[in-house]
């Protein structure tokens, strides 16, 4: 009942909150700009072909329906929540009677893949690297592993995964340069090895950044746990060395980069995006890549609104799990 | 000031490079004002598809601009964006940070939500849609203003952590006991401790603010038509200048971003250990009682402390 009270009803409050202020501004901020998005529509498709002026204004108020700009702001807000609570997002311009929400849907199981998969690897690599780093600062592999990682650490995204295509993909061509798969989509070896082949890169991508981040404050953590007393009794008492390690300093510094996955799932998702675009990997960042090239808002508003919505209930999730990591939480 | 950062020089590896790197970046800037080309005429001006050589230092690209020249504007522009986006980024977030942190009470608490709303909220979507609704109209003033509108949350929390344990210290006692005034005591006392980590934040801050201009333009959401690091690769790709064997008009500034935001954290490491008291305490043991509440150790991608 306590932790329920203290620590869990806050978290969803605060949950609800960012749902809340996400969706909020992206309501408004499009509405807050001089262009209207249905002109700007409309002005690119009479460029081309001379159409009926009674045509263009009806074709205006449907459009106008659709995007839901009409009446009061206040009116569009309602409107705005009550068709996103039955998952309505509208319907895509760019392949025009599709509604949004099967476009965004067959991009997520991609990106919620290629993303779980990449945190995955790059939180316990990062976490154990930093660890054995930390612990033996002195050595010549480690310093040499610390210089590599703050050379590649402020790299944005966009330019890692340039690197590796042309690398890679261009120059030694081990892999390919653009898709996600190939064959009929079946639970055999040989579609499930043209996932990994066609996914190494991408992820590869995402790794080499989140690793470095992880790595950087894994080691600082692990820096401050050795100095702490049970470290030096461990190693008086001849521990050994790889169980001091494992079991008691990297333990320890797992349980803030916890707490900073949480907060840092956006940066992740938002480097996801950049790398699928790069890599024409089929998640939502190509499908957002493609809405931008064609101009459809309703695309780019229904990924804004599924990646905050996404975001901050992952965070909630992993913060939920919190109290069985920590029992201080737990006991309190 | 100048000896901090003398000594910074002398005894910090991580920021000797940095600056080392970003005094080359300032050389490319000064000169971008002595470039024999205007900054929106750089095409059709050289013979095209030049690798580089004595005439061309970095080639020329397959739109007959030397890329030497027009790398010079890019680094200009970029670092005007990144300028206003610190700018705004910063001064939103100190604002609000301080007064969180000296007011508190319920302020304070409905300030720290917000603030913990906005850093979950991924910011690239964001920007894609506003981006993508403004383009056209997207001038590099606006962009920047862009930037820095979405980077305010992660800096706040970090001032107001600091004003928080600067209201504890010993000294912010005795000088309210001895009858100083609020005011005065922010200034004088507090605002020394402020600045140096303001001075580190502002460093750091660039490095977010570059990374998403080039994203950004890479996307062909900013302004097109004005040389920037992001719009060289943008155009860089668009005529296939790797496939068609011309690797230097992409390569050129890809490197120059990895060196920038090398520069701009290098800085910030070197920065960070000199204001992290635990490092400090090393080398100065004299001023043992000044040791600092250790700030938050959770960090975002893009807001770098020293490790």
């Amino acid at each position: 009942m306590n932790l329920l009270t203290t620590y869990i009803l806050p978290r969803i409050l605060q949950w609800a909150l960012v749902i809340f202020v996400g969706i909020s501004a992206t309501f408004l901020i499009p509405r807050l700009s001089p262009i209207n998005p249905v002109d700007e529509m409309i002005g690119r498709m009479t460029a081309f072909a001379s159409i009926d002026p009674h045509a263009v204004v009806s074709m205006r108020e449907s459009a106008m329906a659709l995007f839901g700009l009409e009446g009061t702001l206040l009116e569009q807000y309602g409107r705005f929540w009550s068709r996103l609570l039955t998952g309505d997002l509208g319907v895509s311009f760019g392949n025009f009677p599709r509604p949004v929400s099967d476009i965004i849907g067959a991009g997520l199981p991609w990106t919620i893949g290629l993303l779980s998969i990449a945190i995955l690897i790059s939180w316990v690599s990062g976490v154990f690297l930093g660890a054995l780093a930390g612990y033996f600062h002195d050595r010549r592999w480690a310093q040499f592993l610390e210089r590599f990682v703050v050379v590649v650490y402020p790299i944005p995204y966009l330019i890692i995964a340039f690197v590796l295509i042309f690398i890679f993909a261009w120059w030694l061509k081990w892999f390919p340069l653009v898709g996600g798969s190939r064959g009929q989509p079946a639970l055999t070896w040989d579609y499930i090895s043209t996932l990994l082949y066609f996914g190494f890169l991408p992820a590869l991508s995402i790794v080499i950044g989140s690793t470095a981040f992880r790595f950087i404050m894994a080691k600082s953590l692990t820096t401050t746990e050795i100095a702490s007393d049970y470290v030096q009794y461990a190693e008086l008492a001849a521990v050994p060395k790889r169980k001091i390690i494992l079991f008691y300093v990297a333990r320890n510094t797992m349980l803030p980069q916890v707490t900073d996955l949480a907060l840092s799932l956006g940066a992740l998702f938002e480097g996801a995006l950049i790398t699928e675009v790069l890599f024409a990997y089929p998640g939502l960042g190509f499908v957002l890549y493609n809405a931008i090239y064609n101009a459809d808002y309703n695309i780019i508003m229904g990924i804004t609104l599924l990646s905050i919505a996404g975001i901050a209930t992952a965070s909630l999730l992993i913060d939920l799990l919190y109290p069985i990591f920590d029992p201080r939480v737990r006991l309190r | 000031m100048l000896t901090t950062i003398r000594d910074l020089f002398r005894f910090s590896p991580s920021f000797r490079i940095g600056s080392l790197i970003l005094m080359v970046v300032a050389a490319f800037v000064i000169l971008s004002f002595f470039s024999p080309y205007e900054q929106d005429r750089l095409r059709r001006k050289v013979k095209r598809n030049q690798p580089p050589s004595a005439d061309f230092i970095f080639g020329t690209t397959s739109q007959g601009q030397d890329v030497f020249w027009a790398l010079t504007f890019a680094i200009r522009n970029t670092l005007i964006i990144s300028s206003i986006a610190v700018f705004i980024g910063r001064g939103i977030g100190v604002t609000l940070g301080m007064i969180s942190g000296y007011l508190g009470g319920i302020f304070d608490r409905v300030a720290q939500s917000i603030v913990e709303s906005v850093i979950v909220v991924p910011r690239l979507p964001l920007l894609i849609l506003i981006g993508s609704i403004l383009r056209g109209s997207l001038t590099m003033f606006t962009l920047g203003i862009l930037i820095g509108i979405l980077d305010w949350a992660y800096p706040s929390k970090r001032y107001r952590a600091q004003v928080l344990s600067l209201r504890e210290r010993d000294f912010t006692h005795t000088a309210v006991f001895s009858g100083m005034s609020s005011l005065k005591i922010v200034i004088r006392e507090h605002l020394p401790f402020i600045i140096p980590f303001l001075l580190a934040d502002v460093i750091s801050g660039f490095l977010f603010s570059i990374g998403i201009e080039v994203t950004l333009s890479y996307l062909g959401l900013a302004n097109l038509d004005s040389p920037t690091i992001g719009t060289m690769i943008y155009w860089g790709n668009y005529y296939q200048s790797i496939p068609a064997g011309r690797p230097w008009v992409m390569i050129v500034p890809m490197v120059t971003v990895i060196l920038m935001v090398l520069g701009f954290y290098l800085m910030s490491v070197g920065l960070g250990e000199y204001l992290d008291p635990r490092k400090r305490l090393v080398r100065l043991t004299a001023h043992a009682g000044e040791e600092a509440e250790d700030d938050d150790p959770r960090k975002d991608k893009d807001d770098t402390w020293a490790p």
